[in-house]
């Protein structure tokens, strides 16, 4: 397990209760998510369900509700949660230095390099 | 570069060993006390400080700046302390350089030092903000004594002064001044106060308090310079244009490690001085504690880790290491009056849950975050009376599944065991025990209620009010409706949502009656059982509050569904579409030839015409909309709400202008009717149209409210819908002018807003009401009608800023772009990946 962290954005550019896109070449773009609470998320911006943008959605707790059918989706898991069924990949994610980092290995496994 | 591997040995056996503290903070003044307590006659000590002083209890300048202290009460050590302990002092003569090669320090006066040991305890300096004016005389730090001097000073001589930062340091300072007689501005980058340690719900409390002893509060407040008058400091003025007058501007927003020496000297620096578990630098023969380390990652600003890091330190200096493995951290705010207490991490994350307790009425908001078993945050506001048992819960990282259903009731409670089964301890209650404060409602007239007949929690509501006012006693009630009935209680009238016990009717009576300003004021006063809410109440009762204060209440963009949020219409694919508002159906070339040139230049792949005659752009992309917003508003054209629960269209039909069988100028009417109400947030979507005739080719009789012409004037139909359950309107009434048909629209409008549920259509808001309550309302008292309208114009002058224009020229630029772009790097070397910095 080697630390291999690359920085995306400074912990203020995403307000609390948003979430912030990162689009990356050759793969599915990663929602982080900033929960009201101050706790950082990093999922791929894909609902399970139908492929919805959940960075759109409105975030309460640690969960989002996708924009388009309002599955709800745990932050902590990228699980369906309710009655839904379905999974959204997580990105490890770390706070250090005032800043967002994501885990390089799991981006470049999602790219399929 | 360190390459240095042994520490010289001494001298010659009696003398002691020379150690220099650069820095009489209180990091190097208790590693001083540390190491004499290990040690007593090892070292020769000499303290090098910057300011010309004894060491002081800096957290104590706080209470020296309120006036509830004297420097004399936090001098921790005296000049006696120095000479009993034969420690030299030389204060006001900070040092400037370290040899390392040489093993000396050179002070500002030029004094050469030599050590043995070199301890380094720069602690940390304020960090002021790059702002024009930020040198200006007036504006000051709160780090020493000195700022504190300047601070009383000016606080004498004038009487405005705004505090940059609403952290812990900036609030205690602002609450110093406001003591003191100064009119007191706190300006606020982000949303919540003091964010690292609090949520939102603890926020708001917090502010409501400050705000009621007088000081004005602005959040999501970004200074954008210090003004100045005369060459002194005039005011502040924030990157939205408002400008606020002071005669004193104190920074408070955060500090940085000082580790400037230290990097000078060669030492591994990165945020702060790199130290190992036992504060030993990168170099074997110095040290650091304090502010200015970096350890395993983090830096500290509290007092308590120092002191951690200070036994650690004298540890391993007497080679009885212990090692320092980091803290997990409490906040406690000095502000007299205020009792707030949060520590350890409650931003929730795996697995976690989240216990919380409100109790408006006493003014207090409690969250314990629980883990495996665990407690690992807490915030408590109002009652901090469990702080410290919980902080050690949280240390000892106790198991606390035996006491977990009564942990947020505090530490008596949930030693109390018997009482921890809450059926168990409601049924012990005494008939006379008060079951609701508000209403002084007492457990027996509780029971008795119920076994008069009130099987539900309104019931219960209606016959005794129990519960009817705050509702924090509900949670008693229903155990005591579960006790006395056991299966045959009624479930009550739908709640919001599951965040809450109450319903809609409820809560926007509570918003208007008790004058709540805000989603956490509502949260907080009505018990809400989440921190936040979720997708169903945010957005309800952000409705709720604009409704009641037009042109007070800041709409919250959290708490919108996407499509209001961006102005646009999300599609299936993530793209948008957008709809620029036509009014009546009406166009013209230049708005043609405008959409037009929207669709080719941004790649619109289809454009089509809508039922509410306007047209409809397909397939833009969040960061295009701002410029495709630019080109419209160029042609003349604004927002058309296609998106929100708002006024969508009016649809018309030409009318008496051309039409053979037109009775009245439908299309002249209906633009009109879309003048007055564009722009206005409703319960759900609201569509009108006007048909010139009753052949009604507008389709006006499954609108929301449609007109439809006749010889005499004008028929007025409401509640009409052509969606899933398709529904013909109900006839409200006949009028014989435009004007009253306009201002009976304005009236109905304002009626619904005021009503209606969240996401109630008029339809079947309509059918729960019944036609013969709307007349009622709008008829029975011969002023209601003017009445509501004149609400509804009201309330429009602040609704009709087209959102668009706002976007077009750079607000909220933040919800267009990315955070970041990742992309794939040169292939040598296998794939690699390369940051680009956001748009």
């Amino acid at each position: 397990m080697s630390a291999d962290w690359v920085s995306v954005c400074g912990v203020d550019a995403i307000e609390p209760g948003m979430a912030g896109t990162v689009p990356v070449d050759g793969a599915d773009e990663i929602a982080i998510f900033h929960t009201s609470g101050g706790a950082f998320y990093a999922l791929v911006n894909k609902c399970p369900h139908k492929g919805g943008p959940l960075s759109q959605g409105i975030v309460h707790g640690d969960s989002v509700s996708c924009p388009l059918h309002n599955w709800r989706i745990s932050l902590l898991s990228g699980q369906a949660l309710g009655e839904d069924k379905g999974c959204t990949p997580t990105i490890p994610l770390k706070i250090e230095a005032g800043q967002v980092w994501l885990d390089r290995a799991a981006i470049l496994a999602r790219a399929g390099a | 570069m360190n390459r240095q591997t042994s520490i010289p040995a001494l001298r010659h056996a009696d003398a002691k060993e020379r150690l220099v503290v650069i820095g009489n903070g209180m990091a190097g003044c208790r590693a001083v006390e540390e190491i004499l307590a290990l040690e007593p006659d090892r070292w020769a000590i000499t303290i090098f400080g910057a300011e010309p002083r004894v060491n002081y209890n800096r957290i104590m300048l706080s209470p020296v700046l309120a006036g509830e202290k004297s420097f004399d009460e936090i001098v921790i050590n005296s000049a006696e302390w120095y000479s009993d302990n034969g420690i030299t002092l030389v204060s006001g003569d900070p040092v400037v350089h370290i040899d390392r090669a040489a093993q000396q320090v050179v002070s500002r006066a030029g004094r050469i030092e030599s050590y043995d040991r070199l301890l380094i305890a720069t602690g940390s300096d304020p960090f002021v903000i790059p702002v024009p004016g930020k040198d200006l005389p007036g504006v000051v730090t709160f780090r020493d004594l000195d700022d504190v001097e300047t601070m009383l000073a000016a606080a004498e001589a004038s009487s405005k002064a705004v505090v940059i930062g609403g952290g812990l340091l900036g609030l205690e300072a602002a609450h110093g001044l406001s003591l003191r007689g100064m009119t007191v501005t706190v300006v606020h980058l982000m949303p919540t106060l003091m964010e690292r340690q609090l949520d939102e719900a603890a926020g708001y409390l917090l502010k409501s308090e400050l705000e009621a002893r007088g000081m004005t509060i602005l959040t999501g407040a970004d200074t954008a310079e210090i003004v100045e008058i005369d060459g002194h400091v005039g005011g502040v003025r924030l990157k939205d244009g408002t400008e606020i007058p002071a005669d004193l501007v104190v920074m408070a927003v955060g500090i940085r490690p000082n580790g400037a020496l230290a990097k000078a000297g060669g030492l591994e620096v990165e945020r702060g001085i790199i130290v190992d578990d036992d504060m030993v630098t990168s170099d074997p023969a110095i040290l650091a504690v304090g502010e200015c380390v970096q350890h395993r990652g983090a830096c500290y600003g509290l007092v308590a880790p120092i002191w951690e890091m200070c036994r650690a330190l004298a540890a391993g200096l007497a080679a009885q290491p212990k090692g320092y493995s980091g803290s997990v951290t409490s906040t406690k705010l000095k502000v007299s009056g205020v009792d707030l207490f949060s520590a350890g991490d409650f931003s929730g994350g795996e697995g976690c849950e989240d216990i919380v307790m409100r109790d408006a009425a006493r003014g207090i908001y409690k969250r314990v975050v629980v883990r495996d078993d665990k407690v690992i945050g807490v915030v408590l506001y109002g009652d901090t009376q469990d702080g410290n048992w919980y902080f050690d819960l949280l240390r000892q990282q106790q198991d606390v599944s035996d006491i977990r259903e009564a942990l947020i009731f505090g530490q008596a409670f949930a030693a109390g065991g018997a009482l921890a089964d809450p059926n168990a301890a409601v049924a012990a209650l005494s008939d006379d025990a008060e079951i609701c404060g508000c209403n002084g409602v007492s457990k027996g007239k509780v029971v008795a209620c119920i076994n008069g007949g009130a099987a539900s929690l309104d019931a219960v509501r209606a016959g005794c009010k129990a519960s009817a006012s705050c509702g924090s006693c509900t949670d008693l009630v229903e155990r005591l409706l579960a006790l006395t009935l056991g299966d045959a209680v009624e479930e009550s009238a739908k709640t919001i949502c599951g965040c809450t016990s109450f319903g809609h009717d409820d809560v926007r009576r509570a918003i208007v009656e008790r004058g709540f300003r805000s989603i956490p004021e509502v949260m907080q006063e009505l018990h809400w059982s989440t921190p936040d809410g979720c997708s169903k109440c945010r957005p309800a009762l952000n409705y709720y509050l604009l409704c009641a204060w037009p042109g007070e209440y800041v709409d919250d963009q959290k708490s919108r569904f996407v499509n209001e949020r961006l102005h646009a219409n999300i599609q299936k694919d993530g793209t948008y579409s957008v709809v620029p508002r036509m009014w009546g159906g009406i166009t013209n070339p230049r708005e043609l030839r405008a959409i037009a040139d929207v669709v080719e230049r941004y790649d619109a792949r289809m454009v089509k015409v809508t039922g509410g005659q306007r047209l409809d752009i397909f397939g833009i992309r969040k960061e295009d909309l701002p410029a495709v917003w630019a080109d419209l508003n160029a042609a003349g054209m604004v927002s058309g709400h296609a998106y929100g629960k708002s006024l969508r269209t009016v649809k018309t039909c030409v009318g008496s202008e051309w039409c053979r069988f037109g009775t009245q100028d439908s299309t002249g009417l209906g633009v009109k009717l879309e003048q007055m109400s564009w722009g206005s947030w409703m319960p759900h979507k609201f569509k009108m149209a006007v048909s010139g005739c009753p052949r009604n080719c507008a389709e006006a009789t499954i609108k929301d409210f449609g007109v439809v012409c006749v010889d005499s004037g004008y028929e007025l139909h409401i509640g009409g819908n052509g969606g899933i359950k398709v529904r013909a309107t109900d006839l409200l009434t006949r009028v014989a002018t435009e004007e009253e048909a306009l201002e009976h629209c304005a009236a109905f409008v304002q009626l619904y807003r005021e009503d209606a549920w969240y996401l109630e259509r008029t339809a079947p808001w309509l059918e729960r009401k019944g036609l013969a309550w709307i007349k009622a309302q709008l008829y029975d008292d011969p002023g209601a009608v003017k009445a509501l309208a004149s609400r509804f114009l009201y309330s429009q002058q602040f609704m009709q800023d087209d959102p668009w224009a706002q976007r077009a020229a750079g607000d909220r630029a933040d919800l267009h772009s990315h955070v970041g772009r990742i992309t794939a790097g040169p292939p040598p070397g296998g794939a690699r990946l390369a940051m680009e910095p956001a748009e």
